[in-house]
């Protein structure tokens, strides 16, 4: 049973630095989600652990064994891609023999392991089919099941889902649930763009952009108390509205906000403040945003409005209302005060 | 086909077959003709004899035969060999050494640059001397062959293998194969219809070779176009043609054992 921990890992193609200085801890049995927009680092930390990116620096340790300088086929990682990566050649048991005969596995032993893998993913009955014969989710399965085989104590998953589509994606998003709970001295990091996969499956969400750690933290933490702007509107929807700090709360627009303080920033100074649309209500309340309705869908369940205050679009999901007022309306919004985030101004949002 | 009304397809066949029968297929329609002939009346062959085939099928055109098959069959093995080999090696320099890379691409590339009599004259100049002395025996011929396609099967191995999605590799070594266990189970499997096209190409080159052959060949060591050459110099049109035509099916019948090797590896 061991985590993985990056410590200090940069990364640098040419001049270009991909992942900048990365600190992260998974511990022994957790799933950590690496969640970030395309081109953040996510791949590239998940391939230092692999061993198919070099660091600059920086040391990558799985458990407390020190691989930075192990080549791929000694870390003794499982992984899984987006493009599956069977072997076009080998029927689907032979697929999942693969590690366990690469490792040398007593020969007796293999076909118990690879009826377990198999069994486990429930592609018992495929066995001896090619991978071109099978559906993608079916691939994805047999992907999985080849890299459980060989009992790794780290698992890599790079987008596992992003080839499926959606109904098929919250099936397996279950199944790796479920296999997490069988499994549960592996220890997995699962990279996506998707937040609902990472909300979903993740003990603890890292958040990357540009290169860079910005987050980290379970799941409701970066929802319920996001530490920047960034991750504010990457992990759910927020609103994001610049206010002035003042004693006991914040000023927007005018509007004095009765919010609770953030440690980090002071009175006087310019902040963000984070709603989460479906914080807001109708009506005057506590801390009330008045503006002129501008938008207004209807989503089934909800309502979604979108109200311009002080020249600021702020949006609002209500439950699904019976007589909605009409656009151009004066509206007024209202929100509890431990709802709202202060959050320090970002410099450059990703 | 991108034409699509019928008049249009006609035209194209009919474009295609004006160009195609008199350059490609007419030649080798008067070899087979002229090969089961007697004598000409004005421009086409005519008698009709099996004499020419049953002069090829015994003696010295049989031992040709042999001699071709086993040449190319040396040659093309050795250069699949070596140019898989060097394709591989410069794929692995790619990270590390780039320019030392490039420069055995270049190596490989000049037999095909280099007309090939002066490959074969090189090889004679090379391997007349004592301690490589090849000169006058069988070796010289098939090393000869073997310079002058590798350079095919390294070509070909090269571009097989920058096409090869390096995601099997990276999954089989993640699974714990070493680069060995990965190149027998997944790369080279995975190369097998390449390889097999390019086994395929390096033969037929080598059993056409001519030019270098020339320059080398021992008098116990003659392959079959050599002879074809000998015969129709000394006015043996007839019996030459029946040896093209040997020549012809024998290549073409291991040329289509190997495709049928390479369909059933990429049907896979
Ligand atoms: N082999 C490479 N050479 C040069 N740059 C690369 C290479 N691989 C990745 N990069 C760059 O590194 C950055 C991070 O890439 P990475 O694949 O880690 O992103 P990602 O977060 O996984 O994105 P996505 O969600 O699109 O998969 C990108 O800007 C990419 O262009
Ligand atoms: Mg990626």
């Amino acid at each position: 049973m061991s985590g993985i921990t990056f410590e200090n890992v940069t990364v640098a193609y040419g001049r270009t630095v991909v992942l900048d200085a990365l600190d992260l801890t998974v511990r022994p049995g957790e799933v950590m989600a690496l969640l970030g927009p395309s081109g953040s680092g996510k791949t590239t930390a998940l391939r230092a652990v692999a061993g198919f990116v070099q660091p600059a620096s920086g040391r990558v340790l799985i458990g407390d064994r020190d691989v930075t300088a192990l080549p791929p086929h000694r870390r003794g990682v499982g992984m899984v891609v987006q493009q599956y990566a069977l072997f076009p050649h080998m029927r689907v048991d032979a697929n999942v023999a693969f590690g366990l005969k690469a490792r040398k596995a007593p020969r007796a032993g293999i076909a118990a392991r690879v009826a377990e893998a198999l069994e486990m993913t429930g592609m018992t009955a495929y066995a001896r089919r090619y991978p071109r014969e099978l559906s993608g989710g079916q691939q994805q399965r047999v992907a999985i099941a080849r890299a459980l085989a060989v009992r790794p104590d780290v698992l890599l998953l790079d987008e596992p889902l992003s080839a499926l589509d959606a109904r098929l994606r919250s099936g397996m998003l279950a199944e790796l649930a479920r296999l997490h709970r069988e499994l549960p001295d592996v220890s997995m990091l699962y990279v996506t763009h998707d937040q609902v996969e990472a909300l979903t499956l993740a003990d603890r969400v890292a958040v990357m952009d540009s290169a860079r750690l910005q987050d980290c933290g379970t799941p409701h933490d970066l929802y319920r108390r996001p530490r920047s702007e960034f991750t504010a509107s990457f992990v759910g929807d927020a609103n994001l509205l610049p206010v002035t700090v003042t004693e006991g709360g914040a000023d927007f627009a005018g509007t004095r906000l009765d919010v609770p303080p953030a440690g980090d920033v002071a009175p006087g100074a310019s902040a963000t403040l984070c709603v989460r649309p479906h914080l807001l209500a109708l009506g005057a309340g506590p801390n009330t945003l008045r503006g002129t309705l501008t938008e207004l869908q209807w989503r089934g369940a909800t309502h979604r409005l979108c109200v311009d205050v002080a020249g600021h679009r702020v949006k609002a999901d209500v439950r699904e209302l019976r007589e909605a007022p009409p656009l151009g309306a004066e509206v007024a919004l209202h929100f509890a005060g431990e709802d709202a985030v202060l959050l320090p101004t970002g410099v450059a949002r990703g | 086909m991108l034409v699509h009304s019928r008049p249009a397809r006609w035209a194209v066949w009919a474009a295609f077959a004006a160009v195609f029968l008199p350059v490609f297929a007419l030649p080798f329609l008067v070899i087979v003709a002229a090969s089961f002939a007697t004598g000409w009346s004005g421009a086409l062959p005519s008698g009709a004899t099996l004499a020419h085939y049953r002069d090829a099928a015994r003696g010295d055109a049989l031992d040709a035969l042999v001699t071709s098959l086993l040449t190319a069959l040396a040659a093309s093995a050795s250069a699949l060999a070596v140019g898989t080999w060097s394709a591989l090696a410069v794929q692995a320099l790619r990270t590390r050494a780039r320019r030392l890379g490039r420069a055995v691409d270049t190596l490989f590339m000049l037999p095909v640059a280099v007309p090939s009599v002066v490959v074969g004259l090189s090889l004679l100049v090379a391997f007349s001397r004592p301690p490589l002395l090849l000169n006058g025996t069988p070796t010289i011929v098939v090393l000869a062959h073997a310079v002058l396609v590798t350079a095919f099967a390294h070509q070909s191995v090269t571009a097989a293998l920058s096409r090869l999605d390096p995601v099997y590799e990276q999954a089989a070594a993640s699974l714990g194969a070493s680069p060995a266990h990965v190149l027998r189970r997944v790369k080279l499997p995975l190369l097998l219809p390449s390889l097999s096209a390019a086994a395929g190409l390096c033969f037929a080159l080598s059993m056409g070779e001519l030019s270098a052959t020339m320059m080398l060949y021992p008098p116990d060591w003659l392959p079959l176009p050599v002879t074809v050459f000998a015969a129709t110099d000394r006015g043996s049109l007839f019996s030459g043609a029946a040896l093209a035509v040997v020549l012809m099916g024998a290549t073409l019948i291991v040329l289509t054992a190997v495709s049928r090797i390479r369909t059933r590896a990429s049907y896979r």
